[in-house]
């Protein structure tokens, strides 16, 4: 966990009253909702179809025991008893009224949690992989640095007033759970063949619209110069970027337009002219920030307790563990995943008791720590393994304990047009359907990884682009229609995935999933040929024949 | 941007203006009577642009009272009575369509 300083709490504290203030304006009619509207959304507020929308942020992912419990209070005291967790790592409230705003705020600041960062063209939270800091043959915590480009940019002025909004994600594993590649800006913590510690950096990736792949601008650049460079690049961007056309503002436009040659040419100019500069950071500042972090103390235990054996003559706590549970860097420990997808729910939604009761266990099995991962399911990232079989058996008590991670039920969905004004389908009840179609967890485990991301609108918040099966809905002639489209990823062999045909109705798309899944079963070559790999072999043509044959 | 009075209205149907309650969010309708109303039989039905702007133009006015005002579609079957025009209407005014956690 990341200790705040004084400097924070004030930082947080005074922007709560300055927010209440401008509440104040505004309901009295001294500020009309055009003055209001860009300081409502510097401190997360939008408005959505049924009522105010309350995004709170969640640095890099990581809550403490106290500050998920402030989230708990905040979802029964000021909304309807539940929140919903996004694939930015932040946590949404969906019924808030404006008036409870700043005491919510004020709730929230208690614990130094904030709404800075969640929206607004300004740089957004800094997300990062939900297991940094545990999982083993990282090169060291991305958080460190998530923290220092969080410390940064807040609020900076340089930064507060872009054309379009921007967002970081930094990994430092080889395998890539923080989607690096669709991001504004990927940071890929690596070492040079000094042992320095530095980033690859990559620019220009994003989905909604128009999706590209974000590329390499810059194969090493060392950690004291990541901020410098890191301005560069924004500079280039406050620059050249477009704001005239909403649909060309972001940073991936810009780079696809200029070309990934020009724009580092352009970069490295403005960089050198800023890179020996008070940008450049002090081996003990970051020093400072590592020393903010508090781990866990660690004891020694054994990597495979009698706790753990003996249950897993239980097939049900071997399913779950199977699939949610992960190696941690230290052996006797693990990082537990907990699935936001049961059968049937809402993907990436938690209720207020669900929320406090995990806090209960975090501090019971996880010194307290809680994180949030893009796949809007949380982690446990300190369990020891002789604890597993007990949190297995509470988090079952709490509906907590579908074994579904990574499997085709454990689906990323935007709110769609249930809740958001900028839909124009419906996602959570394709999201549903699905998982009841694939309730069966023989079935599921069968199949094997195979990620679905649901979009209800061209904006891409479900990642569709990058769904092994995306699904993105439009409408047509006043009806929902989907898009799918097969073969995308996330991870560090990023791809975006290729429509397969026409779009079908609301009610087809659980039958053209489950044609696509069934034509994979009897294309896959072995049972442990995954879904993409059998995209790649084959291409998109199979499945698509299969889809469309009888339609 | 343009402002929502400026822009071109095509209206196909009877239509109503419908907008959120600044405080609350809530979805709310323009009325006959120059205020909001949480139920949509209750809203000024609108039938040509004229009208329809003439209602938007009223509606922007009360910043106060609700915020983001906009004309949207209406039925009006046989007995009179007003149903959304499409389904994000239809949400709007009847709600989510899934079951909430809680």
């Amino acid at each position: 966990m990341y200790a705040y300083d004084e400097i924070d709490r004030t930082l947080v504290n005074e922007r709560v009253s300055e927010f209440r203030d401008q509440v104040q304006r505004r309901l009295s009619g001294e500020l009309t909702e055009d003055e209001f509207k860009m300081l409502r959304l510097q401190n997360g507020v939008y408005l959505q179809l049924h009522a105010y929308m309350f995004r709170v942020a969640i640095p890099y992912g990581t809550l403490a025991s106290n500050q998920l419990r402030a989230l708990a209070h905040v979802a029964r005291k000021y909304d309807r008893g539940y929140g919903h967790f996004t694939t930015r790592q932040n946590i949404q409230f969906n019924w808030i009224k404006l008036s409870d705003l700043p005491d919510a705020l004020a709730d929230l600041a208690e614990v130094g949690i904030h709404a800075m960062q969640t929206s607004g063209n300004n740089m957004r939270n800094v997300t990062s992989d939900q297991w940094a800091g545990v999982a083993p043959g990282e090169i060291e915590d991305p958080r460190i640095w998530s923290e220092l480009i969080r410390q940064h940019t807040t609020l900076h002025p340089e930064f507060s007033f872009l054309p379009r909004k921007f967002k970081i994600a930094i990994t430092a594993s080889d395998h890539d759970r923080a989607a690096i590649k669709v991001h504004d800006i990927g940071l890929r913590l690596i070492r040079n063949e000094k042992g320095e510690t530095g980033f690859e950096v990559l620019v220009g990736g994003g989905l909604g619209r128009t999706p590209f792949i974000g590329k390499t601008i810059k194969h090493f650049v060392h950690g004291r110069d990541l901020l410098s460079y890191i301005e560069a690049i924004l500079r280039v961007y406050n620059q050249y970027g477009r704001r005239d056309n909403i649909y060309k503002a972001r940073i991936k436009i810009l780079v696809h337009e200029l070309g990934i040659e020009k724009f580092s040419r352009e970069v490295e100019e403005e960089w050198q002219q800023i890179r020996y500069s008070s940008l450049q950071i002090d081996d003990e500042v970051i020093e400072d920030i590592r020393s903010r972090f508090i781990y866990p103390a660690y004891e020694k235990l054994p990597h495979m307790p009698d706790e753990l054996r003996q249950a897993a003559a239980d097939p049900e706590f071997e399913a779950w563990r199977k699939n949610s549970v992960a190696a941690h860097k230290n052996p006797g420990y693990s990082v537990v995943t907990i699935s936001l997808k049961p059968i049937g729910a809402p993907p990436g939604d938690a209720t207020a008791e669900q929320m406090d009761a995990l806090a209960d266990l975090a501090d019971k099995y996880s010194f307290g720590e809680i994180r949030v991962g893009h796949e809007q399911n949380l982690a446990l990232p300190h369990v020891a393994k002789r604890d597993l079989p007990a949190l297995w058996k509470a988090l079952d008590k709490l509906g907590l304990a579908t074994p579904n991670v990574n499997l085709i039920t454990d689906i990323i969905a935007c709110p769609g047009l249930d809740y958001c004004s900028l839909a124009n389908a419906r996602s959570i009840p394709i999201a549903q359907e699905l998982t009841r179609r694939f309730a069966n967890h023989e079935l599921a485990n069968l199949i094997g990884r195979l990620h679905i991301n649901i979009s209800g609108c061209i904006n891409a918040c479900g990642h569709h682009h990058v769904g092994h099966i995306g699904i993105l809905g439009v409408e047509k002639n006043g009806e929902e229609v989907y898009q799918i489209t097969i073969g995308g990823r996330a991870d560090e062999n990023a791809a975006l995935g290729t429509l397969i045909g026409p779009g079908v109705k609301f009610d087809e798309v659980a039958d053209v999933v489950e044609d696509i899944v069934e034509a994979y079963l009897a294309l896959r070559e072995r049972p442990e040929e995954l879904f993409m790999d059998t995209v790649k072999r084959l291409g998109v043509e199979p499945f698509k024949e299969r889809v469309y044959a009888t339609r | 941007m343009t402002s929502p009075l400026q822009q071109k209205l095509k209206i196909t149907g009877p239509s109503v203006v419908t907008a959120n309650r600044t405080w609350d969010g809530v979805v709310v309708y323009r009325t006959a009577a120059k205020g909001w109303s949480v139920e949509l039989t209750d809203a000024a039905i609108v039938r040509n642009s004229d009208e329809a702007k003439a209602l938007l133009a009223e509606a922007v006015a009360d910043d106060v009272g609700a915020i983001g005002p906009y004309i949207a579609p209406v039925q009006v079957d046989d007995a009179g009575k007003i149903l959304p025009g499409n389904l994000r209407e239809q949400i709007r005014r009847d709600g989510v369509t899934i079951g909430l956690p809680v």
